[in-house]
Parts: C-alpha cells; structure tokens; sequence
C-alpha cells in the first residue's frame, strides 16, 4: 500500500544539504529578535505554536513515511504527554526535567500498548484500530472528572527549565525550537543506522524482510514506539504554550490534522512534517483573515494538493533544490 | 428495573439499525474499491439537513424524509464522478486527505446554507406520545424507527442475496478484477452503490434527527461508530455490518445505563460514579480491540 511518495528515499544526507539545515536553524533562531523589533511579539507565541505541531507531525511522519504504518490515532500519544505535564504540575511536579520525560515516557509507554495489538492488524485495518484506541483514549479522559473532564485541565504556569524563564515567549520559542531540531537530528541518524535501513526494507517488501530472517513486528513496535515518544514531547510543550491540557489535543480531528500536515508536507521526507505543518498553519492564519469560511477555503486546497502534487510540498521542494544542485 | 433493561435494549436495538443503514453504504465503499470515506457522515449531515429544510417547508415529516433521501442520494452520486472516483487507484493516505478535506467543506457549506444554530427537526406529531404493550410502555416514534430499520435491512437482504444487483454487488466485494473480467461495469455499479449508500445515510440522518441535534459536525461522531461497526463486522460484508451494528448498538446503550449501576454493587459509590461513564464510553472500542486481536479480519471476512 506504499504510495508513490514513500518509495523514493528522500532520507538522503549530504554534507550540503546538511549545511542547509545549520543555516536554516539559525535563520529560524533569530526569528524572535526580529519579530520583536518589527514590533509583533504576538508572532513569536505563533511561531512557536508551529514549531511544536512541526515536533509532532514529524513524529508521526516517522511511523507513516518510514515504518510505512498509517496509523490515525497520534492525537492519543499528543495529548497524553500533555496531560502528564498538566497532571504532574497538578501534583506541584513543575521542573521541565522531570515532567516531560515523564510525558515523553507515559506516550511512549502508550505507544508500547497500542502498537503491540494493532500491529497484529493490516491496512485499513489497522489504520481504524489505531483509530478506536485514541478514541478509548480520548473518552476515558472526557469522562473522568478529576482530569477536568470536557474542560480539560489548565497548567497555572509554563514549567521551570533551569535558570531559564519559559513564561517568556522568545525563551520558549528557543526551547521548542531545540527541542524540534533535537529531534529531527535523531530521526535523521535513525534513518541512517542499522536499524532506519531494515526498517525501510520492511516497508517496501515486509515478506521479505520477514523471510531473510529479521523479526519484522518487532522492527515496527520499536518504530511506532519512538513516533510516539516523541508526540508525548510534542504534548507536553502545547501544553505549556496554551497553559491547558484539552480533550481536543485528543480528539480524532487532530489525528487527522497531523496526519493531513504530514501528507500536505510530503510522506517519509525528513522535512516533510516540519513543511506540513508550517504550510497549514500559515493558511489557517492567512484564511482566517479573509473569511469566515476558511475551512472550506483550506479543503478545496488540500483537495488541490492531493490531485495537483500528489508528494507533497517538501518533495516538490527537494525537486527544485536537487534540480538546482546537479547544474 | 425490567422495564428500564427493557427500553435500554430496545433503544439499542433502534440505534443499532440507523447504525446499520450508515455502515452498509460505507462496508460496500470500502470492500469494492478499498477506499477510506472519511465524508460519508457528511452525507448522514447533509441528509439531515435536507430533512429539516424540506420539513420546514412542506410542514410534512414524510415529506421531509423522503426529499432528504432522494437530495442526498443525487448529491452523493455527483460526489462520486467528480471527486471520489480518482481516489480508488490511489493510496490510502491521499483518500484520508482527499475526504478529510471534503468534511471541511461540508461542513462549511452546511454552515454557510443553514448557519451555525442547530436546525429543529420534530417527529410527526401523532406520533409523539408513548404506546403501551402489556403494561410496558415505549415511544410511538422510537417504534416507528426500529419498524423502518427492520424493513430496510429486510429489503437490503433480498436485494443483495437474490437478485442479479446483489450477487454483482458482492461479486465485486469479493474479487474487483474478477468481476470486471467477467463483463460487469462495475464503474457504474459503483456509482449505483454509492448513491444508494448517500441515500441510506440520508434515511438514517433524517430520522434520528428529532432525536439527536441536526447541527454541523453530527456526522464525525457517528462516523467513529460506523467504522468500528464495519471493522467489528468485516469489511465489505453486509451481514457483518448488521451484526457489528446491533452489538454496537446495544453494547453502547446498555453500557451506558447499566455500567454505573452495576459497579455500585461492588465499588464504593464515589468511585462507581467516576468510573461507570468512563468505563460506558470506551466499552465498544473495547469490544473493536478484542474482537481484533483475536479474529484480525472481523467476523464475517468478506475476503477469502
């Protein structure tokens, strides 16, 4: 069921590409200086908002574009981390160092649960067990009242981080931009190890891996765990930027709105998650401007995408670069 | 207590056939051409939304419901040529974005026609009051659903096991290239079964209406079910969406009345209340889970 998008191996690093990369981390490092001296602070908090949805697309962009699952329940490992933090900080557990490894740790724990019976399953199937768990998920946190139920749960402040300040928004921003970059340098040499080429192989002929001998379920799990780890991280900074854990970080709309940023940006690209999410909330900003009627504005482009660039926008992206490069 | 455990199984009985109608539309899509719907409860929506509007006007419920199944079963037939029909050779990620996409766009165009108010929808008025049997008395008009439901899963069963339609129908579930090998245009057949699925969908939308909200959004959360009725079932079977329906149906209902009663026998009170609704509400993603890990294609594989 691997599409088009997935089989050619944009995982591909070069010493310029790299290069690339360095450069735009510090361009999107002095973004918050420069915001605050055109005088629109108010833009950093949004900056930083899509940096962590580019954290937890690119999560997911791992177990769809590289373990080649289609798993629709990620809003479920998103909103468990940030249910943690907001539940530990409930509790007075405010240091960052402790609370987000422990989201991080309770997603991918999460994650561990989830995968191991929904791999049992294939294709549609899958897709729609994955779906039922952050469902389950997402009722049993409505549902108990001691967690705020339908409310949700607010944080009474960010959590502390060291001698640094988060409440401040450019401190944050710094943060959630370190923490994003962090993880696309993981992913990046996953991809690269041992580990990141059998997964691959899996993906593109799953019997055959399995008849050379590698333990395939395994190989799997191991990757739906570590997209999960990282959505729970992803969790616990949304939580912190809006100072509120809500049920709707765990509804299956988000599911389906990361998953959409995945595609949009481009299925098992390393930027692909990173592109997505900043395509879709830069719309969302730039439509809810013009009307009222921004969704429908937002699904006739998204219906422009699937028929008009079917590997999304990091891969149209990377054809202009590699274009650019081989001249 | 018999009476209530009674009306409980009832009314999940009647959910459980509008579940149905829903679920065999949407188990033909994906057992024919593979293909995620994520819109078919747009479909239930819009159905509603006709219902109310044509009800409103004519003043007449039947009316009503009638205009919505046959307004949502031409809307969804045109969904089908224009949109839905260059999404069977792709892959499942760009059908959940191609459909996603157009459940933002239903929704807005509901919105932008109706407005963001839920639209009223009553039940024909001589059927408003209960009707008693035997000292148990239920609603006329919950009677009045369970009897639809029973006559259209009736006449959904002869129409796909006895006629030459039906045996297409399940020839193309079965086997596509097969079918299409053996001179069936199953392009147009396809068309065919998705109309009658949109009509269906409307059929469901239009009388559940007076008993849930007509309002923008309706159709995603009765979506979930439908998919855990068609995944419970076996996709692209329609016995098994009848089954998975009912068990949903029921399951849910009497979850939800009898959980909380029940763990008070044996939990402190403060606890039972906490946990009952909880427990109620992921009941049937609990039965999808088991069902799945120990039958991984559902009950009733379409699929040899």
């Amino acid at each position: 069921m691997a599409g088009e998008g997935m089989k050619s191996a944009l995982y591909r690093q070069s010493a310029r590409r790299r290069g690339l990369a360095f450069a735009a981390l510090l361009a999107l490092a002095a973004l918050p200086p420069l915001l605050q001296a055109l005088g629109q602070d108010f833009y950093v908090s949004v900056a930083a908002r899509m940096l962590i949805f580019a954290l937890a697309a690119t999560s997911l962009n791992f177990i769809v574009g590289f373990g080649g699952l289609v798993a629709f329940g990620h809003a479920a490992f998103f909103g468990a981390g940030a249910y943690a933090v907001a539940i530990l900080a409930e509790r007075g557990v405010t240091s960052a160092f402790v609370a987000w490894p422990a989201a991080a740790a309770l997603a991918g724990g999460l994650a561990l649960l989830i995968g191991a019976i929904s791999l049992r399953t294939r294709g549609v199937y899958f897709i729609m067990i994955t779906l039922a768990f952050a469902q389950m998920i997402y009722y049993l946190f409505i549902s108990l009242k001691a967690w705020g139920g339908d409310d949700g749960l607010p944080l009474m402040a960010r959590s502390t981080f060291g001698p640094f300040d988060l409440g401040n928004d450019a401190t944050f921003y710094w943060v959630a931009l370190a923490c994003l970059a962090a993880a696309l340098f993981l992913l990046d040499r996953i991809a690269h190890a041992r580990f990141g080429r059998v997964l691959q192989g899996i993906r593109e002929n799953e019997s055959r891996m399995a008849a050379l001998g590698y333990p395939v379920a395994a190989y799997q799990l191991a990757c739906f765990v570590i997209g999960g780890t990282l959505a729970g991280l992803a969790g616990a900074l949304i939580a912190n930027h809006s100072l509120l854990a809500s049920p709707n970080l765990l509804h299956w709309t988000q599911s389906g709105t990361l998953l959409v940023m995945v595609i949009v940006g481009g299925v098992g690209t390393l930027y692909g998650g990173f592109a997505g999410a900043l395509t879709l909330l830069l719309l969302e900003e730039l439509l809810t401007g013009v009307t009222v009627h921004w969704h429908a504005a937002l699904g006739l482009l998204l219906l422009v995408v699937v028929f008009r660039a079917p590997r999304g926008v990091a891969a149209w992206l990377h054809g202009l670069f590699s274009r650019g490069g081989t001249k | 207590m018999t009476q209530l455990i009674l009306e409980q199984a009832l009314n999940g009985f009647q959910f459980g056939l509008m579940l149905f109608l829903l679920a065999a539309g949407l188990t033909l899509v994906f057992g024919i051409m593979d293909m995620i719907n994520l819109a078919h409860g747009s479909l239930y929506m819009v159905g509603a939304y006709l219902a109310a509007a044509a009800a409103a006007a004519s003043g007449s419920f039947v009316v009503g419901v009638l205009a919505a199944v046959a307004g949502t079963a031409v809307v969804g037939a045109l969904l089908e040529v224009a949109v839905l029909r260059r999404l069977y050779q792709r892959d499942h990620l760009a059908q959940v974005l191609a459909t996603f996409a157009l459940i933002l766009i239903a929704n807005e165009a509901v919105r932008m026609l109706w407005g963001d108010q839920p639209m009223l929808l009553n039940a024909p008025a001589a059927l408003a009051g209960p009707v008693e049997i035997g000292g148990f008395s239920y609603p006329a008009y919950r009677l009045l659903i369970i009897a639809v439901g029973v006559a259209v899963a009736l006449a959904l069963y002869v129409v796909v096991a006895k006629t030459r339609l039906g045996m297409w129908v399940r020839a193309g579930a079965s086997n596509r290239e097969m079918t299409e090998a053996l001179g069936v245009n199953v392009k147009r057949l396809f068309t065919l079964v998705f109309a009658f699925g949109a009509g269906l969908c409307a059929l469901a939308g239009a009388l559940l209406g007076p008993l849930l909200a007509v309002q923008v959004g309706m159709g995603e959360s009765i979506l979930i079910l439908a998919f855990v009725v068609i995944v419970i079932g076996g996709i692209g079977s329609i016995r098994g969406a009848l089954v998975g329906s009912l068990l949903v149906g029921v399951v849910d209902t009497l979850g939800r009345a009898l959980l909380p009663w029940l763990l008070r026998g044996f939990l402190p009170a403060e606890t039972a209340a906490n946990l009952g609704p909880a427990l109620a509400a992921i009941l049937i993603y609990l039965l999808m889970a088991a069902i799945l890990f120990w039958k991984p294609a559902g009950l009733f594989p379409a699929r040899g």
